[in-house]
């Protein structure tokens, strides 16, 4: 079997990575025997693009499963149904080798800079880890190399054997990110790479991801927790809600016309720069907890806190995720195509 | 860039290597200056020192009176009633140490810490028991470990059927209260591989490696889990690198911690099975042993007090030093602990 190509047009932009009904569930197990009682349903059915060259946001509460779904589409986690073809080949289909070498052009950073560097490894056996694994350059070269990837993240090459403890949140984090780059990936998939750093060095490590962008051509997946931290580097957003996408659209357009009541809900909570509208910027409060992933809720998963909830419908039919207008994709049964 | 390097130095706010740190790399480096400015690792270290010289030294300290059976402690005679320290030799007398002239310019050798009933030599007990306490502690903590460390990992690694497996037997080692069950296995094995140190040190690692398993599981299946692992599965690290590099290196000290204060314990386990007859044979130079020969005197030791005041104080010091030497691994060790975190 031959996995299916990606059809590229030439003034459609090329898709990098094509993730279709992607599902993962982690089975909840009681007991001696472990029975399965249960899923938690951190990803359920999620289907996107990505283009070459831009940059996704991904946007969702705390516990929606954006982790979960950075990490499946990059095999960490088996999909529990679903598939991701990057590159045009189907990474369901990839198995050791193969995967391995998939793996390299598709790279991850992660969210807590304490957690994410060996703490006991120096910063050339942390960066040089990847050339070593795969022969790419052998022990003076690859000093070399991790010297210049240290510059390319504005890390002074001198503090190379360095331990991790030895720097702070943001240089660890570029630390993370020159050993994301030592394999010359095409996609980094950044998992809230800026969440846990003060707000004074989330401005470099962005401005930092987006030269390296026009720099070495990267497409990103941007993970975020909140609307204001994308809006900046992202081309386009996908909004997330317990494990489902509920909006996608370009930026301009998602925080000009959602069309979703929660991202209406996630916009509204965010200032505006402008005093004249911020003055009129009416809140709206969603009601209730976030349901669990485990046990969510019929139909539309947001029924239980949507201020448009219209009984009879949404908390009976599941709405699809369908193209409401070219390019702005919705999932919700108050919203019709035009 | 230039400006943007002296800043970073200012962050790090650190001074190049010094000369032992580059020899030795930071981490050991580190390690090395942690134990030597905390009190109390100088403190436990010193004392180990102390016993290893002890060890090392017992054929000086303490000359044998049977050179190729130097474990056998020497008796003065067979009477029961323990005689005090400074007691003079009188029958087979062993030699003299060299430096007893030249210390106390006496000609003769005294029961330096009295005789125990039956009139073993309790200085040659405690002496040449020292050896016993660092060989038994030493090889019983090294192979309960290595036991240890891999059926944890192995467990906490395949996961799954294997784990389950595995960890249903630890639990029904561990379901043994572990003192009793060391004690009967001690007696079954004693008639049949004959009386002497093997026994009870089976005894002790057939029911002593499960609390290593269970530890160095728990912390793999934590370790598992950390970024910096995941990181190293996306960069395409293979299975078995991952285990070596990047999850032992940060699980095992906890284990290696906890093995090291167990020494102690364990030799005192020892003694236990020692004292209670199930341990070496009779006259071997042990702690427990020389503390079972007082067992008659129990009520009486106003009188003989030197019986079990010196090989107690003596086993004592010794738990002591290996917990002292374990808390201060811990904290040096750990390099959360370190720096700027
Ligand atoms: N390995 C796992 N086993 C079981 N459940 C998991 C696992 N990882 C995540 N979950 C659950 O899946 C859900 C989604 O988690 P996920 O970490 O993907 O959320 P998130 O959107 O990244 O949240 P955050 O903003 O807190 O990082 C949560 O309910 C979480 O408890
Ligand atoms: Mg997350």
């Amino acid at each position: 079997m031959t996995a299916p190509t990606v059809a590229t047009q030439t003034e459609e932009p090329e898709v990098i990575l094509r993730v279709r009904n992607l599902k993962k569930y982690f089975p909840i197990r009681r007991g001696v025997f472990q029975r399965h009682v249960g899923d938690v349903k951190a990803v359920d059915d999620v289907s996107f693009d990505v283009y070459k060259g831009e940059t996704l946001g991904l946007v969702g509460e705390s516990g929606c499963g954006k982790t979960t779904t950075g990490r499946t589409i990059i095999r960490l986690y088996d999909p529990t149904a679903g598939s991701v073809y990057f590159q045009g080949r189907d990474m369901a289909e990839l198995k050791g080798k193969e995967l391995r070498a998939m793996r390299r052009k598709m790279q991850m950073i992660f969210q807590d800079p304490y957690a994410s560097l060996n703490p006991r490894m120096s910063v050339l056996g942390i960066v040089g880890e990847p050339l070593e694994i795969h022969h790419i350059a052998n022990r003076s070269e690859r000093k070399e190399r991790v010297a210049e990837l240290l510059k390319l993240v504005g890390l002074n090459p001198a503090f190379m054997n360095r331990y991790p403890h030895e720097f702070s949140g943001g240089q660890r984090q570029r630390i993370g990110l020159a050993r994301a780059l030592a394999l010359n990936p095409d996609l980094i998939i950044c998992d809230e790479p800026i969440s846990a750093l003060d707000v004074s060095i989330q401005a470099q490590v962005v401005n930092l991801l987006e030269e390296l962008q026009e720099q070495l051509g990267l497409t990103y997946i941007f993970i975020a927790h909140d609307l204001s931290m994308v809006r900046h580097i992202s081309k386009r957003v996908a909004v997330m809600y317990l494990g489902k996408i509920v909006e996608l659209t370009d930026r301009d357009t998602l925080y000009t016309n959602p069309l979703h009541p929660y991202t209406q809900a996630l916009l509204s909570a965010v200032p505006v720069p402008d005093p004249f509208i911020e003055e009129t910027r009416k809140r709206i409060i969603l009601k209730g907890d976030l349901p669990s992933p485990a046990n969510p809720p019929s139909g539309c998963n947001f029924h239980t806190r949507c201020p448009v909830f219209q009984k009879g419908l949404c908390d009976v039919q599941d709405p699809e995720f369908i193209e409401v207008e070219p390019g702005h994709f919705c999932a919700c049964h108050l919203v019709k195509p035009q | 860039m230039a400006k943007n390097n002296t800043q970073q130095e200012e962050l790090l706010g650190r001074k190049p290597p010094g000369w032992l740190e580059r020899q030795l790399g930071t981490e050991a480096y580190r390690a090395l200056r942690g134990m030597a400015t905390n009190p109390i690792s100088v403190i436990g270290t010193l004392l180990l020192a102390i016993f290893l010289f002890v060890a090392i030294a017992a054929p000086v300290l303490a000359p044998p009176a049977h050179t190729n059976d130097p474990y056998q402690i020497p008796r003065d005679g067979y009477g029961q009633v323990p005689k005090p320290p400074g007691t003079e030799w009188r029958t087979r007398q062993p030699p003299l140490p060299f430096w007893w002239k030249a210390v106390t310019g006496k000609d003769n050798w005294i029961h330096i810490m009295g005789t125990a009933s039956g009139q073993w030599d309790i200085y040659y007990g405690v002496v040449w028991g020292t050896r016993t306490a660092l060989r038994v502690g030493l090889v019983i903590t090294i192979i309960t470990a290595i036991v240890g460390i891999i059926v944890g990992s192995v467990s906490a690694y395949y996961g799954g059927t294997v784990d389950i497996v595995l960890m249903r037997i630890v639990e029904v080692f561990i379901a043994f209260p572990f003192l009793p069950a060391a004690m009967t296995l001690s007696a079954v094995l004693t008639p049949i591989i004959g009386r002497g140190l093997f026994p009870p040190m089976i005894a002790i690692i057939v029911f002593g490696w499960t609390g290593v398993a269970r530890l160095l599981r728990s912390d793999v299946l934590s370790v598992r889990e950390r970024e910096y692992v995941l990181a190293a599965k996306v960069i395409g690290v293979s299975d078995a690198r991952i285990m070596f590099r990047h999850i032992l290196p940060n699980a095992i000290f906890p284990t290696l911690v906890w093995a090291s204060m167990r020494i102690g314990s364990l030799v005192i386990t020892f003694a236990a099975l020692s004292f209670l007859g199930i341990g070496a044979e009779v006259g071997y130079a042990d702690w427990g042993q020389l503390l079972s020969f007082a067992r008659d005197w129990m009520t009486q030791l106003g009188e003989y007090w030197y019986i079990v005041t010196f090989p107690g104080t003596i086993l004592v010091l010794f738990v002591l030093a290996w917990n002292l030497v374990g808390d201060a691994l811990r904290d040096v060790l750990d390099p959360r602990l370190q720096g700027s975190r």
